[in-house]
This record gives C-alpha cells, sequence and structure tokens, in this order.
C-alpha cells in the first residue's frame, strides 16, 4: 500500500449535478480505485456516477498566491448586474 | 490580506484547507486528533465483529455487517483527511501497529453478550456522536467534511444499539437481564470517553482557540447525560449510578464522580483487551499482505504489457 498511488473521487448524486469531490483513497490500478470508491463513498446510494482522478494529475493554483492570482476580477463589478442602476417601474430587466 | 492569514481565518471563522499555511503546532495536532479518530474506527470494528457469526437472526447480522463496513469506511475517510496534512497513510498504520499512537480506550472493553452490541450502539456511539456533532465544524476544511459523512451514517448505529437493547429488555427475564448487565458495564467507559475533566485536560484550550473543538470536555459529557437517562426510562433499564437526578435548579440531570484513574490504567495499555485488539489488527494487516502484493504485481505486469504493446 506504500507505493500504491493516491485517488481522488467525485460522485455525481444524481443526474443532472456535477460531480463533486468526496474524498480520496490509495488503490494499486484505475479500476480498484474505482471500485473501492464505490465501497467506501456510495454504500448509501449517494451516487450514480464516479470519477478517480490519480492526484499527482491535479493541477492547482498556489494558496499563497491566492489574491494576486485571482485580483482580476476584483476591480470588475460591473460584471454583476446589481452594479447597474434601473429607473424605477422598469419590469423583466 | 486578512483572509487568507491563518490568525484571520480562525477569527472570522473561516476554514484551514490543506495548502494553507498554519502553524505547526496546528498541523501535528489536527494529525495526532484525525489518527487517533481513524484507528478508533478500525479498532471498534473488533469488539462488534466479534458477534457478527452469534447475531441471532440474519436481519440483525444483516445489520451488524453495515455497521462494521460503516466503520472501516470512517476510518478511511479520516485516514484520507489526515493525509491531506501531509502524511502517509502507511506511517499512520505504523503508528498504530507499533503503539505510538492511540485509539479510543472504549475498544478495549470486552463484547461478552449479545446485549453488548445493543450497548455500544446505544451508549458507545451515541456518545461519540455528541463528541462527533461539533468536529463538522472544526476549522480544517478535510476533517470537518469528513465529519459530516460520519455523523450522517452514525445514526442508523446508535438507533439499531438502542432498538437491540428495547427488544431484549422487554423479552424474557432472562434478557432484560442480559440488557440491564450489558448498560451496568458499558455506562462509566462511555462516560470516560468525553475525555479528563476541564480542569485537568491541558490541550483542551488550545484546541478551543484554534476551532479544532467547539465544546469543553464536561459540557459534552453533561449533554450526552441528559438525552440518555430520558432514553433509559424508555428501555425501562436502570443507569449504575444512584446519583442521577435531575437539578432543576442547573436544568441538567446531576451525576456521580466518575473514576479516572481507570481510564489512566486501560489508556497505559492495561485494559481488559489491549493486547487482544493491537494483536489482531496486526495480524490481519500481515494476513493481508499477499492481497496488497498480488494486486501491486497486477497492476506492474499490467503496465509492462502496454508498453511491450506499444
Amino acid at each position: 500500500m506504500r507505493d500504491w498511488p493516491l485517488w481522488e473521487v467525485f460522485v455525481r448524486s444524481r443526474r443532472g449535478l456535477s460531480h463533486v469531490h468526496v474524498g480520496s483513497l490509495h488503490a494499486p490500478d484505475a479500476e480498484l480505485a474505482l471500485r473501492n470508491a464505490r465501497d467506501v463513498y456510495t454504500r448509501r446510494q449517494e451516487g450514480v456516477s464516479l470519477w478517480v482522478v490519480p492526484s499527482s494529475e491535479i493541477v492547482a493554483s498556489d494558496p499563497g498566491e491566492r489574491e494576486t492570482f485571482f485580483d482580476p476580477a476584483d476591480d470588475k463589478v460591473y460584471r454583476h448586474p446589481t452594479f447597474y442602476s434601473v429607473p424605477e417601474g422598469v419590469e423583466h430587466l | 490580506m486578512p483572509d487568507t492569514d491563518f490568525a484571520g481565518l480562525l477569527a472570522e471563522d473561516g476554514r484551514v484547507e490543506p495548502r494553507d499555511e498554519m502553524p505547526d503546532a496546528y498541523r501535528r495536532t489536527l494529525i495526532r486528533q484525525i489518527a487517533q479518530h481513524a484507528h478508533s474506527e478500525i479498532i471498534g470494528m473488533q469488539p462488534e465483529g466479534n458477534w457478527i457469526s452469534r447475531a441471532p437472526s440474519l436481519r440483525r447480522k444483516a445489520i451488524l455487517m453495515a455497521k462494521v463496513q460503516d466503520e472501516a469506511g470512517h476510518g478511511l475517510y479520516l485516514y484520507a483527511a489526515a493525509e491531506t496534512l501531509g502524511v502517509d497513510r502507511a506511517d499512520l498504520l505504523d503508528q498504530l501497529h507499533t503503539g505510538r499512537q492511540k485509539y479510543s480506550s472504549i475498544f478495549n472493553y470486552p463484547t461478552l453478550s449479545w446485549a453488548d452490541v445493543g450497548a455500544i450502539g446505544w451508549l458507545v456511539d451515541g456518545a461519540a456522536i455528541v463528541n462527533q456533532v461539533p468536529l463538522c465544524r472544526c476549522s480544517y476544511g478535510p476533517y470537518a467534511r469528513a465529519m459530516v459523512r460520519v455523523c450522517k451514517e452514525e445514526s442508523f448505529h446508535q438507533r439499531q444499539g438502542f432498538e437491540i437493547l428495547h427488544t431484549l429488555s422487554h423479552g424474557s427475564s432472562a434478557q432484560l437481564a442480559m440488557a440491564q448487565d450489558a448498560v451496568d458495564r458499558y455506562w462509566w467507559p462511555s462516560l470516560m470517553m468525553f475525555g479528563p475533566p476541564d480542569d485537568d485536560s491541558p490541550n483542551s484550550a488550545q484546541s478551543m482557540a484554534w476551532g479544532i473543538k467547539r465544546f469543553s470536555n464536561d459540557d459534552l459529557r453533561q449533554r450526552f447525560v441528559d438525552m440518555t437517562v430520558p432514553q433509559a426510562e424508555v428501555l425501562g433499564l436502570t443507569l449504575p449510578d444512584p446519583e442521577i437526578r435531575w437539578n432543576e435548579e442547573r436544568g441538567h440531570y446531576d451525576f456521580g464522580a466518575i473514576d479516572f484513574t481507570e481510564l489512566g490504567e486501560v489508556i497505559a495499555g492495561n485494559g481488559p483487551c489491549n493486547r487482544d485488539r493491537m494483536a489482531h489488527r496486526v495480524g490481519a494487516h500481515e494476513d493481508g499482505a499477499w492481497v496488497r502484493e498480488a494486486a501491486t504485481a497486477y497492476e506492474a505486469k499490467r503496465v509492462a504489457r502496454m508498453a511491450g504493446a506499444a
């Protein structure tokens, strides 16, 4: 088990919803990762579809650089509908 | 940037996530607590597993197997949460197997009768739920999320235990006596699951300040007593403490003093089953080695075959 890779598990709880990350597990290969994920994370019909992804394949943004990484959105309040003033009495806008 | 700074996050009751900066002591405390919690789930399979083959009906057997399987699952959720703090699962297991990390002392008591399975569900899982519900709001995100799943599943555990005891206590006089005996033995150890009293709990204040712990040991213990006493009345069973009585002024049940020297002894390794539990756990791990090796060899072969075909 020491050499088994870590897999991240994602569950779609029902059709129409996205897969959501639920946790991780160790498994020697993708097939066993899927079967283990079924037994560990969907014992109560929590899912209709499962993804397992090798943790090492996930590319993540750096939490330390969160401020600078996301700051392009900080000064663009005009992207939200609440930025605009609408004259009294205008409906369906 | 107060919202990414550790102190700032705690101040606004935010959640710390795996790759955030955090003090070493916070990380170490969480690793120790989550690992100990995971180990408890894994060792906790043993006292009940002991009764799977002797459960009194197919229904009880199926339920008990589902419960023990849940405990394995809970252990796995928690190991996964611990790993997000940068430890290796295999190392955590090594530390359990060599006694460097502990598990809950309650699992060092034996399950002598079928009624003990009921008492464990009702009292031990009941106490665990009181301890665990506040952990769903723990400041460390992965631990809190794991606890949400655990708590959702635990409530069936407590109910099935209550149902076992209710059936026994409304059965023959021998069954009633068996239920009472189980409650007599499990009551005080269950109260000790909340840990030492507040004035003798050196790490509590720091854990509260870090948002890992939300309520003190004594507050949680009181909450457990308050919810359990009326349930015992419905069961028609007596809790083995003559000092239990409603205190109008406090709005809580009073209860007798707990003998914490026993807890110390069990933690020190001198409980009734400490050695058995560890020997069984290490044996199961070693006996399973060939399965792990076979799975690893199978994957290595597949990879080699693919490389050959390419």
